[in-house]
């Protein structure tokens, strides 16, 4: 194994994400802030130091990039304006180029169905998407309860609301596809 | 006054409370809505979060459409308001140029990037409209204890999102001052409620709500207020046994169009998990006036 630090990774985060990795110092106030760094397997700091580092299947396997849920508490206490969640955006979208397994299954599975409903339709739609999303993760009783209750008080519509224009849509999703490799 | 309205996915659905509130409020205060022709989802945290073309491009297309009424937007959904406010600052480099030029093509017409989108705490915060506020309360909400809780979305990336301080914001303070409401101190303002992990991990938001309600409760809230639909909803649905007791949670509009007895008020607290209704019972029993 080569000791030299390769400097692909870094260079492709730092450009996917557009931001400054290389000024991180590690003095770890975004894992101090971060609200959930307590149930990720790397912490913030870690995730940016293994990057400056050129690790990238320890950052790309991980499960942290995956629970961010990019409060940006992080960005607003970077003493270097380094944001954090965007290194983590553009962590997952090369983790999902290079064919990663998601490092948490669960969420990669609830952004992928809600934007399904998005393609679809124009718009989210809340049932759509829990449905999908149990599909993939095979769970089906989780928090049945509260989606009987949040439906008895009017908060999940059965039908879906859609826009006209939804081929403008299909096009912008398109796109995005095609940009990647 | 007028704005282009848009309301967002969450506003026609689970947090329908805060678009009836939000449009009666306004209307009240004279501020006409006019709601964005066939607008589509912002993409929320599921586009940004796997593709940063597409987290510029779809909250981007409403801009385009209100560009077209010539009006500033009103968003009162954080994360809407969020999503387009970085859709605007990302048109003019790297990917959200691109997103930008794609969408340019796809609806035949330019950017232009001339309108202000606006979050409702940052459209009634402001001295004149508390004035307007204050002359319109007929039932001030004395004595009521609130926590107002401003989440992520509305302060922070600061150099996109903040009105105000993104650490110490004081706008929904000053609303429900207006609205003749104490307001208790306390440091979880700004924390984070786990926002779309809801579906994903609901364990991670529990832990996150816990925190957030038992701060409310030792700082002596009797509710807590919300200018988000992910906040309300994470708050609301997923605090049982957080704390000694149930904490009812409003968002600040609704709590204005109680204190301003606005018919569309009244039933909108059916719709929540924990009832306000107890906490409201004390201000009303001074009047012995209708629930929310």
């Amino acid at each position: 194994m080569s000791t030299a630090v390769t400097l692909d990774f870094y260079r492709r985060v730092a450009g996917e994400s557009s931001e400054p990795i290389a000024r991180c110092y590690q003095c770890q106030k975004c894992s101090g802030g971060c609200p959930v760094s307590f149930a990720m397997d790397l912490r913030p700091h870690e995730v940016i130091r293994l990057v400056q580092l050129g690790r990238d299947e320890e950052v790309l396997k991980s499960q942290a990039i995956w629970i961010c849920i990019g409060c940006k508490t992080c960005q607003a206490r970077c003493p270097n304006d380094i944001d954090a969640s965007r290194v983590m955006d553009g962590l997952r979208a090369l983790a999902r180029e290079r064919g990663y397994r998601p490092g948490d299954e669960r969420v990669a599975a609830f952004h992928e169905a809600f934007l399904r409903t998005v393609q679809g339709l124009g718009r989210a739609y809340e049932l759509g998407t829990v449905a999908l999303f149990k599909a993939r993760t095979r769970d089906l009783f989780g928090d049945l309860t509260l989606g009987l209750e949040m439906f008895r008080r009017g908060k999940l519509k059965i039908r879906p609301s859609r826009i006209r224009r939804r081929a403008e849509i299909g096009r912008i999703f398109r796109l995005a596809k095609g940009k990647r490799p | 006054m007028r704005y282009a309205y848009y309301p967002g996915c969450s506003l026609h659905s689970t947090a329908e409370e805060y678009d009836i509130s939000t449009r009666a409020v306004m209307k009240a205060l004279g501020v006409e809505l006019l709601e964005l022709e066939d607008w589509s989802c912002c993409g929320a945290t599921p586009a940004h979060s796997s593709d940063k073309f597409l987290g510029v491009a779809l909250p981007m297309r409403n801009l385009f459409i209100a560009e077209e009424t010539g009006l500033d937007v009103l968003a009162p959904c954080a994360a809407c308001y969020n999503s387009l406010r970085h859709a605007q600052a990302a048109a003019e480099e790297g990917e959200g140029q691109e997103a930008r030029r794609a969408l340019e093509q796809i609806l035949g017409r330019e950017y232009r990037g001339d309108v202000q989108v606006l979050h409702p705490l940052e459209l009634l915060g402001g001295d004149e409209m508390l004035e307007a506020v204050r002359q319109k309360v007929t039932r001030p909400l004395r004595g009521l204890k609130v926590a107002t809780y401003y989440g992520c979305l509305l302060g922070r990336p600061a150099r996109e999102v903040a009105f105000e301080d993104p650490e110490r914001p004081v706008s929904m303070d000053r609303l429900m001052e207006a609205a003749g409401a104490e307001v208790v101190r306390w440091s979880y303002k700004t924390d984070c409620c786990g926002g779309s992990l809801a579906v994903a991990r609901p364990d991670l938001v529990v832990e996150l709500v816990a925190g957030i309600v038992r701060a409310a409760l030792a700082a002596g809230a009797e509710a807590i207020v919300t200018a988000c639909p992910l906040c309300q909803s994470n708050l609301d649905t997923r605090q049982a046994g957080a704390g000694e007791r149930p904490v009812p949670v409003l968002y600040v509009t609704e709590a204005l169009a109680w204190a301003m007895e606005l018919p569309e008020a009244s039933g909108l607290g059916r719709r929540h998990l924990v009832d306000p209704a107890p906490a409201l019972a004390a201000v009303n029993s001074q009047r012995g006036m209708g629930e929310l």
